[in-house]
Formats: C-alpha cells, sequence, structure tokens
C-alpha cells in the first residue's frame, strides 16, 4: 500500500470507531437493547463529543498545562535517576564479581517484586507530592538499566579490552572509554522501555492518590462518575506517552548513529 | 644494544577453570630473541600457541616459567614500549574511525588538537585521508585493517606485534596491505614480530622466519634468515629463484607439523 493510502486506512479505522462510538452511546439515537434507560450507555461508555469537549476546554483554559507539567516532571525525573542510579549500580556489580555474588538473590528478588505495591509506602515516606511518584517511577526504570548495563559491560569483547590496554588504557581509562560507552548503547536500546515505564509509575503513582498531574485528573473524575473526564484524560496521556515515544525515538536516532542499520544503501 | 623483545625459556600452562587438573600447556622453554629493527616472523599449524607467544611479548599474559625481556629491561604488566595489532575485529565500534585512530593519544592525554591533527596524517599515510568520519560498520574489511594500523603505528611503538593481522582478508587486498606495511617499517625500521599461518606471507616480510612445533608444548624447531633484497614487492618476489629455495626449505619442516596438528585436532574431536 502507498503510503497516502496507508494513512486513508488508518485514519479510517479512527474514524469508525469514532462513529460506532457515538452511535452506540447517543441517547434516543438508537432504541436501546441493553440499557433500561436510554441515558445509561451515555453514563457508562461516555460520549465522544462530550470526550472532546473536555479535552477542549482543558487547552483553551490552559487548565492541563500545569498537570501535564506535573506528571512530564515526575517522568523525567524518574527517568533520570532510574538510569543513573542503575547505570552506578550496573557497573558496580559487572566489575566486582564478589559484591554480584552476594548481592544476586537480592537483585532478583526486587526485580521480581511487584513494583505497584509499594506506592503506599512511598506515599508514607514522601508524601503525596511529586517525589512519592518519582520514586515509583524509579523502581521500574532502575531495573531495566540495571541489567542492560550490567550485561553490556560483561558482554565487552575481551579483544576490545586487550587493545584498549595496549594503547594505554589503565583501570580509570578502560572504565571511561570502553565500560561506560559499551554500558551506554544497551542503555540507549532499552530508552524505550525505561521511558516508557518512568511515565506508567508516573501516572500510577498519581492515580493511587496525589494533589496534581493527569492521573489525579483522572482519579477525581472517576470520584464523581465523570465517564467523559476520565476517557479525555486517558486521551490525553496516549498522545502524550506517543509525543515522548517520539522524542526518545530522535534521541536515539542522534546517540546510536555508530550502529549498523539493516540496510543504508542510498536510493538512487 | 638489547633486543627489542626476548624470550628466555618461556613456558605457559593453561588451567582450566572448572576443573584445575585439566591442564594445557600451550608453549614450553621458548628461547629467542627480536633485534631492535628487524622483522621476525612465526609460523606454525593451527593452534601451537603462537598467539600465546604474542600475548606473553604484548604483556597481557605472564608466562608460568621463563622470562621476557623489553629492550633488556624484564617486562611486568603491559609492554609499553610495544603496539599490538590484533586478528580479531578490535576497533572501537563507537568511535570514527578518526577517534579510533587518536584513542591511544587520547588514552595518553595528548591534547585533543593535537592528537586530531596526528590522526589526519595517519589516516592519510594508510590511505584513508577523508574516511575519518566513518564508524565501524560503515567500512570494509580492508579499511577497518588500515584503521586498527594507524591505531596502532600512530603511537610509534619501538616492537609491533602483529597476530595474522591481514588473515581475514581477500588476497588482493591482503598483498596491498603487506606492502604498505612493508612500506612503512621500511620508513621507520621498528621491531616487528608478525604471527602467520601463511608462509609465503612470512618469507616476503620477514628478515628472519621461525618454525613453531605443533601444540601442545610447541617450541621453536626451525629458523631461517630470508636474504631477499629490499625493498620488496609481496607479489613480485613470490618469483624469485631464491625465495621458492626457502618456500621449500622451511615447508619441509613446517609441512610435518602441520600434518601433526592436524592429527591432534582430529583426535581430539574423535
Amino acid at each position: 500500500m502507498r503510503g497516502f493510502q496507508l494513512r486513508a486506512a488508518q485514519a479510517a479505522v479512527l474514524a469508525s470507531v469514532l462513529v460506532f462510538w457515538f452511535v452506540m452511546t447517543e441517547p434516543g439515537l438508537v432504541p436501546s437493547f441493553y440499557f433500561s434507560n436510554p441515558n445509561q450507555a451515555a453514563f457508562f461508555f461516555g460520549q465522544p463529543l462530550k470526550v472532546f469537549e473536555v479535552i477542549l476546554e482543558w487547552f483553551v483554559s490552559g487548565s492541563i498545562y500545569k498537570h501535564l507539567g506535573i506528571t512530564l516532571f515526575e517522568t523525567v525525573m524518574a527517568f533520570m535517576i532510574g538510569t543513573g542510579a542503575g547505570m552506578g549500580m550496573g557497573l558496580w556489580l559487572a566489575l566486582s564479581p564478589t559484591a554480584a555474588a552476594i548481592l544476586d538473590p537480592y537483585v532478583k528478588a526486587l526485580n521480581s517484586m511487584p513494583r505497584v505495591i509499594l506506592a503506599p509506602i512511598f506515599a508514607v515516606w514522601f508524601g503525596l507530592g511529586v517525589w512519592s511518584k518519582v520514586a515509583l517511577g524509579v523502581t521500574l526504570v532502575f531495573f531495566i538499566v540495571f541489567f542492560n548495563v550490567y550485561q553490556g559491560v560483561r558482554e565487552v569483547s575481551p579483544t576490545l579490552l586487550a587493545n584498549a590496554r595496549m594503547l594505554g588504557a589503565e583501570r580509570i581509562g578502560l572504565l571511561r572509554y570502553v565500560y561506560l560507552p559499551s554500558a551506554m548503547s544497551w542503555v540507549f536500546s532499552s530508552l524505550h522501555t525505561s521511558v516508557g515505564l518512568a511515565f506508567v509509575g508516573a501516572v500510577v503513582g498519581e492515580y493511587l492518590g496525589s494533589a496534581a498531574g493527569v492521573g489525579y485528573l483522572i482519579l477525581q473524575a472517576e470520584g464523581t462518575f465523570d465517564i467523559n473526564t476520565v476517557f479525555a484524560g486517558i486521551v490525553v496521556l496516549t498522545v502524550f506517552a506517543l509525543v515522548l515515544d517520539a522524542v526518545v525515538s530522535l534521541v536515539e536516532k542522534r546517540l546510536m548513529k555508530w550502529q549498523p542499520r539493516s540496510s543504508e544503501t542510498e536510493k538512487l | 644494544m638489547a633486543a627489542a623483545i626476548e624470550f628466555s625459556g618461556v613456558s605457559c600452562t593453561f588451567v582450566g577453570r572448572e576443573s584445575p587438573d585439566q591442564r594445557y600447556t600451550a608453549v614450553k622453554d621458548v628461547s629467542f630473541g627480536v633485534g631492535a629493527g628487524e622483522f621476525v616472523s612465526i609460523v606454525g599449524p593451527t593452534g601451537c600457541g603462537k598467539s600465546t607467544l604474542l600475548n606473553v611479548a604484548a604483556g597481557l599474559l605472564e608466562p608460568s616459567a621463563g622470562s621476557v625481556f623489553a629492550f633488556g629491561q624484564p617486562l611486568r604488566g603491559i609492554n609499553r614500549r610495544a603496539g599490538y595489532m590484533f586478528q580479531a575485529e578490535a576497533l572501537l565500534p563507537w568511535r570514527t574511525a578518526r577517534e579510533n585512530v587518536l584513542a591511544g593519544l587520547e588514552f595518553r592525554g595528548v591534547a585533543r588538537k593535537e592528537a586530531e591533527l596526528q590522526a589526519e596524517e595517519w589516516l592519510r599515510r594508510v590511505g584513508l585521508g577523508g574516511f575519518g568520519d566513518r564508524y565501524i560498520h560503515q567500512m570494509s574489511g580492508g579499511m577497518r585493517k588500515r584503521t586498527a594500523m594507524a591505531q596502532t603505528l600512530i603511537l610509534d611503538p619501538d616492537i609491533i606485534l602483529m597476530d595474522e593481522p591481514f588473515s581475514a582478508l581477500d588476497i588482493q587486498t591482503r598483498q596491498l596491505m603487506e606492502n604498505e606495511l612493508l612500506a612503512l617499517w621500511q620508513a621507520r625500521q621498528k621491531a616487528v614480530l608478525f604471527i602467520t599461518h601463511d608462509l609465503d606471507e612470512a618469507i616476503a616480510m620477514s628478515d628472519r622466519v621461525l618454525v613453531l612445533s605443533a601444540g601442545p608444548s610447541s617450541r621453536p624447531i626451525g629458523e631461517f634468515k630470508v636474504d631477499l633484497a629490499r625493498p620488496r614487492d609481496v607479489t613480485e618476489i613470490r618469483s624469485d629463484p631464491r625465495f621458492i629455495r626457502l618456500h621449500t626449505d622451511i615447508w619441509s619442516v613446517l609441512r610435518e607439523e602441520v600434518l601433526k596438528g592436524y592429527a591432534q585436532q582430529m583426535k581430539a574431536v574423535a
């Protein structure tokens, strides 16, 4: 399929879902066959136009920016702290087999623990502000980065190391010029996953208890059975996640340009 | 003047990591030297411990017995006067050709500007002027070897250790690279310890060829002086009558070892 046709087909899928949603929930348009009251469908499933109205209102009044900003801040902080800690720990354990052997069962246990159950503890420790959400995101990001760095350092080719040593790199030099770049390449290859998980941590944290953020908006709307606002929140979060992913792709392209792509011939 | 590298009764025994009683003696009681400015090749059947000797000379591997001297000094740790060109790919893939060439200078704390200037000069010298911004995956096998050569030679080592550096190249590229290496060597007269399984290559390039016996417990069993005139062209010299005679002489020694090595490998597989 050509590019244009593909886009048209994709738009058609979205349009038909929206039309189906509209037709099934608009009170009185279709005789209700399941609910006893014609307004009940709209109550449970929301209405696309109302959802759109809510989103429009958020952006026109500008009230959404504060919440988006907070969610973005939590995501970025969780990503940065989690990546930093994961890299430090990964480098340390990969270069010190004794420490790795001692800590191995605990790392495995912590990683297999469902991280969401830590949210209440973080809320007690860090309060209902942004930092409890950051902490939750960090626990998610940390292990992804940690395992990648650990793998990356351990898989540095011995020849590469021997060559760097022959060229005059000592302990610090090897760390800086061989281990770190090699580990970084593994971190970048997991960038999509770790940024995604930082975002998940932020939103789930907000949803479980907060005073601001897009997750908070959803939580509030749910408390008043305002299903349209819940859907609006979901749509905004989805678009936000897509934008975040696009930014990561851009960064990745810049940082990973030394890696071979499957095809790199020029089309003439 | 002391030899650039001197092996004196060097033996290397490897112990299995899991089972300490599983031992393998790669080389045993090896003694020879490479004079300053001399080009020495080591030939031998596969698995005869050629690379082991090179790693010992580089200081990457400590011998189980015996000692190694670099310019008269007993070698401890990495051999700082040696440059090592590996058989396998050893370039840093996240660096461009230029950044790879200047890596050694960077590790030694040479100012960036100066390092870049020298790297550019060396890239030109190995025929890669204008390719400095290419990443490793964007270069052909021959270009990678040139980069590796520049990376090693930019530090101006007094002894160059080469482990089958051109074995992965096709025959045309290989002869080109051999000639280029000879020209570079001719201009600087550094000691070279060159390892190869290709007898033609060994004779065409060296002042002296050592034949190693089949492993385990390899040791030099033949030494041949190559008194062909320099400068040489590795392609033309192959038809020189003296080259052919040397080839016959060395091959008569090497042949038996190659067969022995082959038989041992077959036995190990069976």
